[in-house]
This record gives structure tokens, C-alpha cells and sequence, in this order.
């Protein structure tokens, strides 16, 4: 008791300021110590959770980062391939759109549902009394269709596989529309040949002669068939199974 | 009452101008202030056995001080600075608990 009490009593005079030199020597230590330890705490503060941590926590954090960058290049790698399907699919399309309507214009062409231009021969019948005959008229559609031409027209009507001629009172009959004179066949093929095939003797010009009318042919670098037809459904016929 | 006040002026300083370590000094700051503590403890418990003498105060500060950062930059050369640095906290604690059981019975009786 008396030795706590004498410890107090030390503690309590040693409190009481007495600027000697060692005392502020002692104070100036204290300073140090205060200052240095302030700066170290706050410099642990500052230092991120990695520079802290313990070899094993780095191994394990470095495992973890491993593992996730592995994970996520193996997400990329299929997220890479899914995209490199994607524009393949894509490419396909693209392709199978260009084929499509690449067929769409051809079948277009062969139909007469699409306008069509190109070199080939104009025919043209100058009948001021109705003397074509409809048998003359088709004979010279076959026969340029024989020749290579791939879209024809006769005056305004677009000629296709179901078109007719006919003998009306005032003149041809195409298709159900009268046409009027001069006629004018204009077909789109090689031009060469379509007008060698009009000329060969006994052909179109001679049978047109024959009923009694001048015919007049002329090559042309380009020919426009612009008269066209509307789509028809087939009402009957189905598409068979496709190959 | 000097030496309190010193240690408060010394935290507050460090507060207010928070300077940043320098690399050459990082390893052997905190072994020194565990050092510089021990060393006060030490202060601490022979003022409270009346044999506290100031001469012996400082001159413990600065060798504990200077011998630990010693050691770490020791080890340190040798690839065995983390090891020698666990090493001394070690000691040193053991050191501040004991001073730290000495001011206990010297105040509380206990």
C-alpha cells in the first residue's frame, strides 16, 4: 500500500512541468514517437488490402483472379464463336436473299410480271387494212422465241407461255386486248440471231409478205419490255415436294 | 508532463502534416515505433519505481530504435527480414506486456 501509494505520489510530481533540458529531451523523444506513429498508422490507411496482406491471402486472392480470367475467357471464346455463327448465319442470309432475288428478277423476266430491257430486234407491221392473220403473228412469236428472245412484248401486251392471238373484227387480238396497227414486236435476245431467224426464206418476213404486208426488222442495243403482267396465283397446281 | 505533452504535439503534427513514408524507411518505421513504445513503457514504469532517470530514458529510446531497425535491415540483407521483423514485434511485445504489468501493480495494486 504505502509502494502504490509513493507510485502515485511519483506519478503525480513527475506531472508537474520542469523545463530541464533532459526533461525536453524526453518530450522531444515522446514527439518522435507520436509523430512517427501517427505517420505509420496513416501510412497502413493509405496501403491497399493487397499490400497488407499475408503470402497464403495473396495466393488464394491470385488463385481466385485466375480462376475468374480463365472463366472469363472461356465466356469470350463462346461468346466469340456465338458471334462467328452469327454472321455466318447472317452471310447465309445475305446470300440466300441475293439468290432469291436474283431468281425473283429471272422468273420475274420469264413471267412478265417485271419489266425487262436489253439488246435485241424490233419488228415492226405496217397493216393499215387488217390483213395479219393471228396464225402469221404467232408464227413470228415462235419463231423469235425459237431464236433465243427472252422477253417480248407486242404492241402494249406482255408476250408470256399462256398468250393467245386472236382474229377480232378490227384487227389482232392479244391476249383478249385489241391491238391496233402498225404492230410493233419488240423482243430482247441476241440480236444477230433473232434477225437472222426473221430473214431465213419461207421465216416471218415471207409469211408476213405472203398476207400481203410489208414487215420492217431492226436491230436495237437496247430494247425496252415494259408492258407487264399481274402475279397470278395458280389456283390449281402446288408446288411439288422441293428437291 | 513535457514528455505527455510531447507525445501529443508529435500526433497532432503527424495529423496535420501527414507526410507520406519514404520507401527506403517503410520496412523500419514500424519496428521502430514498436521499439520507441517499448522504450516508453520501460520510461513509464521505472518513473512509477522511482528510479526513472532521463539520461537512461533517452538513451534506451535511441538504442532500442536504432538496434531494431538494425536487425530488420539485417534480416532484411540476409532473406530473412519478415521472419526477424515478427521476430522483434514479438520480443518487444512480450517487453511492453511485462512493463505494462509493472505499471498495473505499481497503480492499481494489482
Amino acid at each position: 500500500m504505502v509502494d502504490q501509494l509513493s507510485a502515485r505520489e511519483r506519478l503525480r510530481s513527475s506531472l508537474r512541468p520542469r523545463a530541464t533540458r533532459r526533461q525536453l529531451l524526453t518530450g522531444i523523444l515522446c514527439a518522435l514517437l507520436g509523430f512517427a506513429l501517427v505517420v505509420q498508422v496513416q501510412s497502413r490507411d493509405d496501403a491497399s488490402v493487397l499490400e497488407t496482406a499475408r503470402q497464403s491471402d495473396l495466393i488464394q486472392i491470385l488463385d481466385a483472379q485466375t480462376q475468374l480470367a480463365d472463366r472469363l475467357e472461356d465466356e469470350l471464346a463462346d461468346l466469340q464463336d456465338a458471334q462467328g455463327e452469327f454472321l455466318s448465319n447472317d452471310d447465309q442470309q445475305r446470300t440466300a436473299i441475293e439468290q432469291a432475288l436474283e431468281r425473283r428478277n429471272l422468273l420475274g423476266i420469264l413471267a412478265g410480271t417485271l419489266p425487262a430491257r436489253g439488246p435485241g430486234v424490233s419488228v415492226v407491221v405496217d397493216d393499215p387494212d387488217g390483213e395479219v392473220t393471228a396464225t402469221t403473228m404467232l408464227g413470228a412469236v415462235q419463231e423469235l422465241r425459237n431464236a433465243g428472245a427472252e422477253a417480248m412484248q407486242v404492241n402494249d401486251v406482255r408476250v408470256v407461255a399462256s398468250t393467245y392471238f386472236a382474229d377480232g373484227s378490227g384487227g389482232l387480238v392479244v391476249d383478249g386486248v385489241g391491238i391496233s396497227t402498225p404492230y410493233q414486236i419488240d423482243a430482247i435476245g441476241d440480236a444477230e440471231t433473232l434477225e437472222t431467224a426473221m430473214g431465213i426464206p419461207g421465216g416471218v418476213i415471207d409469211a408476213f409478205a405472203a398476207d400481203g404486208v410489208g414487215a420492217g426488222i431492226s436491230q436495237r442495243d437496247e430494247v425496252v419490255v415494259d408492258a407487264v403482267r399481274p402475279v397470278e396465283t395458280p389456283e390449281f397446281a402446288q408446288p411439288a415436294a422441293d428437291s | 508532463m513535457i514528455a505527455a505533452l510531447g507525445l501529443l504535439v508529435g500526433i497532432g503534427l503527424g495529423l496535420l502534416l501527414q507526410p507520406a513514408v519514404p520507401l527506403w524507411l517503410q520496412p523500419y518505421l514500424p519496428i521502430a515505433v514498436v521499439a520507441a513504445l517499448d522504450a516508453v513503457f520501460g520510461g513509464l514504469r521505472a518513473l512509477l519505481d522511482g528510479i526513472f532517470d532521463d539520461k537512461v530514458f533517452v538513451v534506451s529510446f535511441l538504442s532500442n530504435v536504432v538496434i531494431a531497425a538494425l536487425v530488420v535491415f539485417l534480416g532484411d540483407q540476409l532473406g530473412v527480414g519478415s521472419q526477424l521483423t515478427t521476430g522483434i514485434v514479438v520480443v518487444l511485445g512480450i517487453r511492453i506486456f511485462a512493463n505494462a504489468a509493472a505499471i498495473r501493480r505499481h497503480l492499481l495494486g494489482a
